[in-house]
């Protein structure tokens, strides 16, 4: 498992390291900050995603150590959304407090945008063993689920800020969807082993 | 030595720089290519790509010209909004390499409240005039900008031709429809075919061209060939692509964006900081190839011409 792990680790830093190549060497077309900015953002998407897959997968393989890659890809979510956070912070509103927070108020996307990372920080704060020990399973659960209301509003910061094509943003809400139906589904067949089903 | 930052006086940006000169400065940004992507902050020069020989020979300089840092040609040519090849920037550049189709010929209609009427091919229509370099800065309403040296002739000069009626308050322009050619067009992202328009005296403003080229060169199929309009003082939607049809009429037409969202989209669209649009904060913009924002000015800074269009309008209403 341990080795699984390092190759998780860093097969999760290849989006990032890519980013840095092609924005050294101009891949990123005429306009390389909103480019990076919106990659970063999306992959911040996409590892959250994977992470709500890993329970499912695990009722699917049986392979109940799936669980322990959670974590990893949890801070993931983090480390892209940070990084997206700060770009936006930096190259968009160059660290400009009165803009930052009357963008924040003005625009919708970016509000929804702003509380879902700032809702990120709990779950990272709470994401080592000692933590998980302190708060204990059932609290450190609650809180975690969290992590639902982060999903739905990364897709929605993602649906309101395409200007015409939705397509994409309605994609990963689709697999959202599928996502959260499969754990309706199972909590219907039965609903105890939702209850003993994390760490 | 580095072109785009030279200020541009009374030639052609053609004619400044000689094709040699361009290739040496080529030799010269490949040499400081390291310095210049480890610093990241001259991101134009990192992009900056020769424009290729011109085609446009003798042009007229304007007065009308802005004398910004032009942006580099590689950008105009790659990072283009043409929803008919795609809605990602870099798609139109790829999807309509061969558009339009050379082997029919490009008709354009002018029709309606005009004396004048009738039908063109493409060589025909812009015979009679005389065609002009103008740099203009470009603001996209997504919080972009370029400088552009446009190639074309005052869209005026047009309607003199057509002598439009008294009932003419306002011109429509419709783009192609030919999902064929088009294949962004195939996918109901608008309302097909594209339309815009102007009022009358908005398309009698002598900073409002018809552009059939740029940097000397035909307009490519993603900067709307073989003619597009060019209103340096409103966002860039209104400069419509690729267009076929050109009409006068009485009521204001309700341009393509209109009818995609009314709220978002007004039928003026001029560039105003003060009035946001929900998704963009309008007060800034990104020149493509700066690394630092720069303040968007009134009207793109075209006041001086246009200011005056506007004095009885809310524009916070009428946006």
């Amino acid at each position: 498992m341990s080795k699984i792990k390092i190759i998780l680790f860093i097969v999760s830093l290849i989006p990032a390291t890519w980013l840095v190549y092609a924005l050294l060497t101009n891949q990123l077309g005429a306009n390389p900050i909103e480019a990076i900015t919106r990659e970063t953002g999306l992959w911040a998407l996409r590892f959250l995603w994977l992470t709500l897959l890993i329970t499912p997968l695990r009722w699917l393989t049986g392979w109940n150590q799936l669980a322990t890659l959670r974590r990893m890809l949890g801070l993931y979510v983090f480390f892209y959304a940070l990084l997206h956070m700060l770009l936006y912070l930096w190259l968009d509103q160059f660290f400009d407090l009165n803009d930052i927070i009357k963008d924040i108020i003005k625009r919708p996307f970016i509000t929804i945008g702003f509380f879902t990372f700032t809702a990120l920080l709990p779950l990272v704060i709470t994401s080592n063993n000692a933590m998980v020990k302190r708060l204990g399973g059932k609290r450190w659960k609650k809180l975690h689920q969290l992590t639902y209301f982060i999903a739905i509003a990364s897709s929605v910061h993602f649906y309101m800020l395409v200007k015409q094509d939705k397509t994409e943003p309605l994609f990963y809400m689709a697999l959202l969807v599928i996502l959260f139906a499969l754990r309706l589904y199972k909590k219907h067949q039965k609903p105890t082993t939702m209850a003993s089903s994390l760490s | 030595m580095i072109v785009g930052k030279k200020r541009l006086g009374e030639m052609p940006a053609n004619e400044i720089t000689d094709h040699q000169v361009y290739l040496n400065r080529r030799q010269f940004l490949n040499g400081s290519a390291t310095v210049a992507t480890a610093s990241l902050l001259p991101l134009s020069l990192a992009h900056a790509e020769m424009a290729p020989e011109p085609t446009f020979l003798n042009l007229q300089q304007s007065p009308h010209s802005s004398d910004d840092t032009l942006t580099s040609y590689d950008s105009v040519t790659s990072y283009n909004n043409f929803y008919e090849f795609g809605t990602d920037k870099a798609s139109p550049a790829i999807l309509a390499t061969k558009f339009p189709d050379k082997s029919k010929p490009w008709r354009v209609t002018i029709e309606g409240e005009c004396d004048k009427p009738g039908e063109y091919d493409y060589d025909d229509l812009i015979r009679p005039f005389t065609l002009e370099e103008r740099i203009y800065r470009f603001r996209c309403v997504e919080g972009w900008s370029m400088v552009i040296p446009w190639v074309g002739f005052p869209l005026a000069d047009l309607i003199k031709r057509a002598q439009p009626n008294s009932r003419a308050k306002y011109v429509e322009f419709t783009t192609l429809y030919d999902p064929k050619q088009m294949p962004g067009q195939s996918r109901k992202v608008l309302d097909w075919p594209y339309t815009e328009g102007l009022r009358i005296d908005e398309a009698m403003n002598p900073l409002t061209l018809l552009s059939v080229g740029l940097y000397g060169q035909e307009l490519l199929g993603q900067n709307g060939a073989p003619i597009r309009l060019v209103v340096p003082w409103k966002y860039g939607f209104k400069s419509i692509k690729s267009i076929v049809n050109i009409r006068f009429v009485e009521e204001m037409p309700q341009s393509a964006w209109m009818k995609a969202g009314p709220r978002e989209y007004g039928f003026y669209s001029n560039v105003n900081p003060d009035v946001d649009h929900p998704r963009w904060s309008q007060s800034k913009e990104r020149r493509i190839g700066e690394f630092l924002k720069r303040k968007t000015e009134m009207f793109n800074g075209y006041g001086e011409d246009v200011a005056h269009l506007y004095t009885d309008l809310d524009l916070s209403k009428n946006f």
